[in-house]
């Protein structure tokens, strides 16, 4: 109990000291989960709404390995991306093993499954006979995703909560590929690996608060943006 | 469709803000952005093995490295095991480990060059207070391993592939043993981790003593042996070979083995910990051979 107190306290030292090496971690971790899910939206979004909208042969199958990828460790993520980016690798030539970038490719790759999947979900939830009388209407291709789009809103907003979720608890491909250098690549989940194994439990422990803290506001953010919209 | 608009716009509106808000903030460089002679190639990679890192010796050398020279190390702090297979296929330019048996065979195929003595410390045998398997009054660690066995009582083991695994594989062929049931238990991690189990499980493991001291204030278990001449822990650093692989830095390379034997950086080495610990957790052996120790 008293390593408990000892952590919470040691998360309020840093928070009020301003501690510039936690909060340049805790920046970077936003920086770098955040783009990594705004990447796998851009991938995501399209893909998902043309499983969810298409027939086409094979979708089931397609469908099933995004659904799978959602359960992808983390871990063999970060070991297939490394694979990729060594030097030895067919992309080792971008020399951007163990850096930020590497981390948010590896975490984009994590993500996107989630918004794929969830997307591709929630189109195929609307309901066919609203789908013919939109096209019915005579809408433009356009007008007409659009308006299945705000239909699906909320599980949308969800696959985005979903996707930034999975990739800012994630620490298996973020030590990989990573490498957790201090100052540069070492982010919230990677600094509390390292200082579990160094021993410094309180440390360990303040930075698992800065991380729920972090996850908590985003997604309240996030989830506020969709709950507002709601029923109007 | 503007409430679409607006919800979509919105959410990534909200990331990108964030995003945009966290570059702004953090100096996006490496900390160590000061390049008094900005060499061409000034990124070095330094596959190492966890004891150097956690036990926070590389925190205090490479700045002064980076200050000194103007490369920027990665050090990616693996075991040994996987630092190795990082300089044979050429990820790293630099490896700094400690399982010499293990190394004479990239030493021998020439996929490591600019070999070099760095430091030593020592392993020790760490276990609960009781000692179940009555091994304080040995002096040797074979026969300390032997009534670990005879007794069956809990060993911790790495099992990781690690110098220290590799270390303890060593002594119990030595000990001549096959170590196997339900006393003998892989950890599969770091050392740092393997002790809490230990202290958890009241088990014995062997372990570097730097992180056995840094790790110690919160652990039940104390040094059983020490001293035993084959207990030896011993760092070397090394280049990898760029004549092998294209891509590695071989002139960063070079200066950080050059900076590790430097006799002021030696004695760096050697006064690390004194402060916290009152006792050294590694001793300088630049220049010395193998056998002297």
């Amino acid at each position: 109990m008293e390593l408990i107190w000892q952590g919470i306290k040691e998360a309020f030292r840093l928070i009020i000291n301003g501690d510039p090496e936690v909060f340049g971690i805790t920046l970077l971790t936003l920086k770098v989960s955040g783009t990594a899910t705004l990447l796998s939206i851009i991938i995501g979004l399209p893909v998902g709404t043309l499983i969810g909208l298409k027939e086409f042969p094979g979708r089931r199958f397609i469908l099933s390995i995004f659904n799978t990828g959602m359960g992808l460790p983390p871990v063999v993520v970060g070991l297939w991306v490394s694979i990729f980016l060594w030097r030895s690798g067919p992309f080792g030539f971008l020399n951007i093993m163990y850096t930020p970038e590497a981390i948010i490719i590896a975490q984009a790759v994590i993500a996107s499954p989630f918004i794929i999947a969830l997307t591709a979900a929630a189109f195929q939830q609307t309901n066919p006979k609203l789908r013919l009388q939109i096209r019915a209407l005579g809408t433009t291709r356009l007008q007409y995703l659009f308006l299945l789009l705000n239909e699906i809103r909320l599980p949308l907003m969800a696959a985005i909560i979903a996707g930034f979720g999975a990739v800012i608890s994630e620490v298996g491909a973020s030590m990989a590929v990573g490498g957790n250098i201090k100052g540069y690549s070492r982010v919230l989940t990677t600094a509390t690996v390292l200082e579990v194994s160094k021993g410094n439990f309180d440390v360990a422990i303040s930075l698992s608060i800065f991380l729920s803290l972090l996850a908590f506001t985003i997604t309240m953010l996030l989830t506020m943006l969709q709950q507002k919209q709601q029923g109007g | 469709m503007k409430r679409v608009h607006l919800t979509l716009f919105n959410s990534l509106l909200l990331l990108t803000l964030v995003i945009i808000f966290a570059v702004g903030c953090s100096s996006s460089a490496p900390a160590s952005s000061v390049a008094p002679s900005a060499p061409t190639n000034p990124e070095v990679i330094l596959a190492t093995t966890t004891s150097t890192q956690d036990s926070g010796l590389l925190d205090e050398l490479i700045p002064i490295f980076e200050k000194q020279s103007g490369y920027i190390i990665k050090p990616i702090a693996v075991g040994t095991g996987a630092a190795l297979e990082m300089g044979k296929k050429g990820e790293a330019d630099i490896l700094l480990v400690h399982a010499p048996s293990s190394e004479k065979l990239l030493v021998d195929n020439k996929t490591v060059i600019n070999y070099q003595l760095v430091m030593h410390n020592d392993f020790v045998i760490v276990g609960p207070s009781s000692d179940p398997a009555k091994i304080k009054n040995e002096k040797k660690v074979v026969s300390a391993f032997k009534s670990i066995a005879e007794n069956q009582s809990l060993f911790i083991s790495r099992g990781d592939d690690s110098g220290t695994h590799k270390m303890e594989k060593n002594l119990w062929t030595k000990a001549d043993i096959q170590p196997a049931g339900t006393w003998y238990q892989e950890s599969g991690s770091g050392m740092g981790q393997t002790l809490n189990i230990a202290s958890e499980k009241e088990g014995y493991t062997l372990t570097d003593r730097a992180t056995f001291l840094s790790n110690s204030k919160n652990l039940q278990l104390e040094i059983v042996l020490e001293g035993d001449a084959s207990l030896l822990n011993i760092y070397h650093v090394m280049q990898v070979n760029p004549e092998k692989f294209s891509k590695v830095n071989s002139a960063g390379g070079k200066a950080f083995v050059d900076f590790m034997i430097h006799p002021d950086i030696q004695k760096i080495i050697g006064d690390f910990g004194k402060d916290k610990y009152g006792q050294s957790l590694f001793f300088p052996d630049a220049g010395k051979k193998m056998e002297d120790l």
